[in-house]
């Protein structure tokens, strides 16, 4: 049994960061806009989230400053994520190049500034975050051990944007207008809406839930910044395909990976799976080759968005 | 009288509008990057531009570095172009890299029995097969079961990745360094007299006739693409799919295709790296291979033409150069990175760029024909 609590607590740190990217992917794609630059908003917004706890760790009680870090994240990938947009709705940019520029830009950019501050590019931070045990609900058998032990806050933070997702696109206003511009955008300007407002808004939530995506990440995983991902921003656009642009399956799309990826991670620790003669290398393969499988069966339809990717002309029909 | 009219016609054409905007973001991209080191350090940041703008080619060493470090980029940059052209997004030039680098050193180091000169085409030929075997994965997703291309390949770089580092270990691993084992030396690419035209006394540049391997890619890319009925094809699917089905083109195993060409260039570009002769092997450790996603912005700035793929992979690599001759005034070369990802967000907006130039060209162009017609009615009136 607690080796399944074990495997549950910690494909929480690899599906959560990807539930939230993929979740923001979602609503800039949904608007019409395919944003590459996940992985760089990613970069940027652990960098500058993780900068700020580096910095204020001695004065600021732990989860506090957590966060109060997730808010400079967020902010740094709306900043981000504002280049994107300008890019891709005023300037009709393609969209590829942009986020690949912001992609480039991230890690030089977070190295550069690293060592001009501190002389190396890692930013070390004491991870002082973990929640042991939850008050009272961490004791309540079967379900404590599962959810509410060896937890982060950003756990709960990533559950309640995918309910906050799913309702907003689904059930008010705001997300009725959104999907609309990401499926013809034209009809949607004819019934009065502001495409490159909408086009705007769902970038920037998605610059906003990257950099959160980034920094809860890194905080898990890691004891320092070293203005990388691992290229988590790009898996999080494989998650939000896999998922079909849809706020539950990408849930079951990021909870698979994270899964997959966890058994990859640990497998020495499992003892059903020490005894196996396979090497190390395969089980770190099974993530990818599984998504691979599961989509080559199950992909037969595409739920893109008509509109994602394309700049949008206002004489266009 | 004519090559001027020539002239003045490609100025005020779309060629020359589209190069002239890709010369703007270029200028962006350096101004940026000078502000950023006149921002770190201002005493030696005029010296350090100088260094970065001349310093791939500032002698016959760098000069041949430059070439050195451009061949793998320009491979991936044509692969992910290729890509391009036919409505593909190859995001997976990392994993072919990775796959074709590993097939080249599978057979310098093992297949010892090939005649001396043969060596090492055997390997180039073996890095192709795998490359584009890696891009078939894709290729056949998309085609048959419509999986969307950039999530597969995203999948096959780490599958690639893994890969390649456990058939290291079982076959041509070096323990001592952590890496593959040195190819033998008939596997390297022939030096074809590089080695000592780009040299500066005993301090001998890399550049080998991987160079010419790259142009002759490029060459034959765009023969492909635009002499031959397969790359009109391939052309046509990518414009628009449904139009080329109706026309009776098969669509299905033109992505296949498409994807694997894509592919073997890039695994191409990592035997070109691996078989240069500097000793360098692949080393083992769960990192993407850098240079297929260096290909991604060597493409755009080369507008995915062959031959601007080739231009685009000097210039970055000349930059990059400067980037470590810069390093002699205290700056970090991440700098250069910053450049080249602030020219590429500029190139972005071409489309509006080149419609300006373009909307000023015909006002020029119309206003020189109305002066025209006026001087001939005074003409006529006198």
């Amino acid at each position: 049994m607690n080796t399944v609590y074990f495997l549950v607590q910690q494909t929480m740190f690899f599906s959560v960061p990807l539930l939230l990217v993929a979740l923001g992917g979602m609503f800039a794609e949904r608007g019409g806009i395919i944003n590459i630059a996940l992985e760089g908003i990613m970069i940027l917004g652990a960098f500058t989230g993780i900068l700020f706890i580096s910095t204020f760790q001695a004065q600021i009680p732990g989860q506090t400053i957590l966060l109060l870090a997730m808010i400079v994240s967020a902010a740094t990938g709306v900043l981000v994520s504002l280049a994107h947009a300008y890019a891709s709705v005023n300037m009709k940019a393609n969209q590829i190049i942009s986020g690949t520029a912001i992609n480039m830009f991230a890690p030089a950019f977070a190295i550069y500034v690293a060592r001009m501050i501190g002389t190396v590019q890692q930013i070390p931070f004491v991870n002082e975050f973990r929640i042991a045990q939850a008050p009272g609900l961490g004791s309540i058998p079967l379900i404590g051990p599962l959810f509410f032990q060896n937890t982060y806050l950003s756990t709960y933070f990533g559950f309640l944007i995918l309910i906050l997702s799913h309702v907003a696109l689904y059930r008010t206003r705001f997300g009725l207008r959104l999907r609309a511009c990401g499926e013809h955008p034209q009809a949607a300007a004819s019934v009065g809406i502001d495409v490159r407002k909408m086009r705007y808004a769902g970038t920037m939530i998605s610059g906003a839930l990257a950099g959160v995506g980034g920094l809860v990440f890194i905080i898990p995983t890691s004891t320092q910044f070293s203005a990388t991902v691992s290229g988590y921003g790009f898996l999080a656009l494989a998650v939000l395909i896999f998922g079909q642009w849809d706020p539950r399956r990408i849930l079951g799309a990021a909870f698979f990976f994270g899964f997959m990826k966890t058994i990859a991670a640990a497998y020495s620790g499992i003892p059903f799976m020490q005894t196996l003669p396979i090497p190390g290398s395969i089980y770190k393969m099974i993530p990818y080759l599984a998504t691979l499988i599961v989509l080559a069966f199950s992909s037969k339809q595409s739920g893109a968005p008509k509109a994602a990717g394309i700049p949008y002309d206002q004489g266009g029909r | 009288m004519r090559s001027v009219e020539k002239l003045r016609r490609f100025v005020s054409g779309d060629h020359a509008s589209d190069a002239l905007s890709s010369l703007m973001a270029i200028a962006v991209g350096l101004f940026v990057g000078f502000l950023i080191l006149l921002f770190s350090n201002p005493a030696q940041a005029p010296a350090g531009f100088g260094a970065v703008l001349t310093g791939g080619f500032s002698d016959m060493k760098n000069l041949g570095q430059t070439l050195y470090f451009a061949v793998p980029i320009i491979l991936t940059g044509l692969s992910v172009a290729f890509s391009m052209k036919t409505g593909l997004f190859n995001i997976g030039a990392s994993g072919q890299f990775v796959v074709g680098a590993y097939a080249a050193i599978l057979v310098g180091v093992k297949c010892t029995f090939l005649p001396g000169h043969t060596h090492w085409i055997v390997a180039l030929l073996a890095a192709l097969a795998a490359g584009a075997l890696w891009g078939a994965v894709p290729g056949l997703l998309k085609a048959y079961r419509n999986v969307n291309e950039v999530i597969t390949c995203i999948m096959m770089n780490y599958v690639g990745m893994h890969l390649v580092n456990y058939l290291i270990v079982r076959t041509v691993f070096d323990p001592l360094k952590n890496q593959t084992m040195r190819v033998a030396a008939s596997a390297n690419l022939p030096k074809m007299g590089f080695d000592a035209i780009f040299r500066v006394g005993n301090n001998v540049s890399g550049a080998n006739s991987g160079v010419l391997v790259a142009l002759l890619m490029a060459v034959v890319l765009w023969v492909i693409l635009q002499k031959t009925k397969l790359g009109y094809e391939l052309k046509a699917c990518g414009l628009n799919e449904k139009a080329a089905r109706y026309a009776g083109i098969d669509a299905h195993s033109g992505i296949v295709i498409s994807m694997m060409i894509s592919g073997a260039m890039a695994g191409l570009g990592g035997a070109l790296l691996y078989l240069s002769g500097s000793g360098n092997g692949i080393s083992v450790a769960d990192v993407l291979a850098k240079e297929g996603f260096n290909g991604i912005p060597v493409a755009l700035l080369g507008l995915n033409h062959p031959i601007g793929v080739v231009a685009a992979g000097l210039f970055v690599s000349c930059l990059t150069v400067g980037g470590f001759n810069m390093q002699l005034y205290e700056f970090a070369p991440e700098v250069i990175e910053i450049m080249i990802a602030v020219i590429i967000y500029f190139s972005a907006f071409a489309l509006l760029l080149q419609g300006f130039l373009r909307s000023r060209g015909h006002r020029f162009r119309a206003k020189a024909a109305s002066g025209a017609f006026l001087d001939a009615e005074e003409a006529k009136r006198e």
